[in-house]
């Protein structure tokens, strides 16, 4: 149920962030979601691209530090309180977030949030006793 | 007329110089080949005995005592007295395998200490003087050793370690301090501290002693101006005893070697031949009345020149230039001796590549050390916690080993400058 995620060592300066967005549109890349953590020195830079498989192995053969981590994407409605409710539920059963950001995708008048959580299978658990399922990869139009 | 600490020794005749070295070096001789196996072995395999040893003009007959024997006969194969001889160690930062352990007898303490006072009185310290220790206390020989100098002169003395700057300056203002002995970078970041808050009226200071680290005579120059006083380098290393070991004088044009305790030589570093005064080359030590841990003919590794001209401050003993440089890969960071190899041993322990780079500079008149470390597959994770906590970690284990704080730079791999394939490990950016 979970989506590949590339991540991708930084350092913080500038071009650094150009650099790969360069390499992944040479090779037709398209990305659906990115998010940066950084400190002051460096910084990681996270991605879903449409061919992780292909991103990765461009990626790599450009000497690039990365690793590959599954995420859970869940999808909310795109209206006020949609993200929040959410997150309630997420509250109120003890499951904790990683870190979590969003996708470009919308579709359906929904939102799409990608989750990094360490309980994947009790985070999975608890939407499915409110009747919900993270996105797959297919519905993402993810290869 | 300048002030001495003991002047029948200070301003001795160079034939009475000579001939407390013929006989101290004759007895010192005799002392290791007793007392140290180590040494004894290292006499045998040049097949030298105390027998061929008449004067001073035999010492080059003696092997050279290198780090690497130190190392070797960690802790105790040097020691030439009964542990229970011994009151005192202090010691240099680093790992166990570079680590200098020395020892001392009482009168060792108390020989040392006297060359402390020297240094002292030579500024012009008397009893009347407040005197104001900078250095850090503890295993490294800087705040002991004039700590014990200045009670020998008798100053009213303030054992304030290093750091905490405000607290420094408010002992310095309400007590009135006279006299200041610390690295010279810390006294220029005292300067500055002293302007920033306009307390340039409430100092007093009329002299420092400055030493355990490189600095320039526009340095001098510089803290010299801003404080109003004189500033005085002082030489040492642990090995031989710790600060004192040579001293300016009023003239300030190089340190006068306390010879009645240390014969010096310059050799070429390559071939070990002994060069005469003038000419540049490796400083070298030999302690002639050091009982507990003697060192013969040590190789400092300071590169310097020795000058036997007369001093107009009265002083008969021959003076070094500051060290100009290092005949091997030790730098100084913040007065503390730091091998590259030391960070290289951490890295590996803590699961980092070997691949890195070791970036001194000077900042403020501070010394800043920063390690580069190449990110690797094995290290990197997703969440950005885990890598700083690894950092965290690393920088931690760096101050264990090292003893001053070491910046961790995480880069990018390949990035660390390499030049015909071999990667530069020191980029020392401070001008001194």
């Amino acid at each position: 149920m979970s989506v590949n995620q590339i991540s991708i060592f930084l350092e913080n300066k500038t071009g650094q962030l150009a650099e790969i967005t360069g390499l992944l549109a040479e090779n037709h890349i398209n990305l659906r979601a990115i998010s940066i953590a950084e400190t002051a020195d460096y910084g990681v830079l996270r991605i879903i691209a449409d061919d992780a498989e292909k991103a990765t192995s461009v990626l790599l053969s450009h000497g690039n530090i990365l690793s590959m981590t599954p995420v859970t994407v869940v999808a909310v409605e795109d209206k006020p309180a949609g993200l929040s409710e959410l997150l309630s539920l997420l509250s109120d059963g003890d499951v904790a977030i990683e870190y979590m950001y969003s996708l470009f995708t919308h579709q359906n008048g929904k939102a799409y949030m990608v989750f990094r959580i360490a309980e994947e299978e009790a985070f999975v658990k608890l939407l499915a006793s409110h009747g919900l399922t993270p996105a797959t990869a297919e519905e993402l139009n993810l290869k | 007329m300048s002030n001495y600490y003991q002047p029948e020794i200070e301003t001795a005749s160079r034939e009475q110089i000579l001939q407390w070295q013929n006989e101290r070096l004759v007895n010192q001789i005799k002392h290791v080949w007793d007392n140290v196996p180590y040494y004894r072995k290292k006499m045998e395999e040049k097949g030298v005995t105390p027998d061929d040893i008449k004067g001073v003009d035999d010492l080059k007959k003696l092997p050279f005592l290198t780090k690497d024997d130190l190392r070797e006969a960690y802790p105790y194969g040097l020691l030439a007295k009964p542990l229970s001889e011994c009151v005192r160690i202090q010691s240099t930062s680093g790992t166990t395998g570079k680590r200098v352990v020395a020892f001392y007898t009482q009168n060792d303490i108390d020989l040392w200490e006297d060359c402390c006072a020297r240094a002292i009185m030579a500024v012009g310290g008397t009893k009347e003087d407040v005197c104001h220790v900078s250095y850090g206390y503890g295993l490294f020989t800087g705040g002991p050793g004039l700590n014990g100098g200045s009670h020998k002169v008798g100053c009213l003395t303030l054992p304030m370690s290093s750091g905490n700057t405000e607290r420094q300056l408010q002992f310095m203002t309400d007590l009135g301090s006279t006299i200041i002995c610390c690295t010279p970078s810390y006294a220029a970041y005292l300067a500055e501290s002293i302007y920033e808050q306009g307390l340039q009226d409430k100092i007093k200071l009329k002299a420092g002693i400055f030493g355990a680290e490189a600095w320039s005579e526009d340095m001098r120059r510089d803290i010299e101006n801003k404080l109003h006083m004189k500033a005085y380098d002082i030489y040492g290393l642990t090995e031989i005893s710790g600060p004192g070991v040579s001293f300016e004088c009023e003239e300030q044009t190089g340190m006068h070697i306390n010879e009645d305790h240390f014969i010096a030589e310059i050799i070429n570093p390559d071939t070990g031949e002994v060069l005469p005064y003038g000419e540049k080359g490796e400083l070298v030590f030999t302690c002639i009345t050091k009982e507990a841990f003697p060192m013969i003919r040590y190789r400092t590794r300071d590169i310097c020149v020795l000058t036997n001209e007369k001093c107009s401050c009265g002083r008969t003993f021959i003076k070094m230039c500051k060290p100009m440089g290092r005949s091997d890969d030790m730098l100084i960071v913040k007065g503390v001796n730091v091998f590259p190899s030391q960070i290289e041993t951490v890295l590996i322990q803590q699961g980092y590549p070997a691949n890195y780079q070791i970036v001194v500079d000077r900042v403020n008149n501070s010394d800043t050390l920063e390690v580069l470390v190449e990110m690797t597959p094995e290290i990197f994770s997703d969440s950005l916690g885990k890598i700083t906590e690894m950092e965290k970690s690393l920088v931690a284990e760096l101050k264990a080993m090292l003893g001053i704080y070491a910046k961790v730079k995480l880069v990018a791999p390949k990035t660390i400058a390499r030049s015909e394939g071999k990667a530069v490990r020191v980029i020392d950016k401070r001008k001194i």
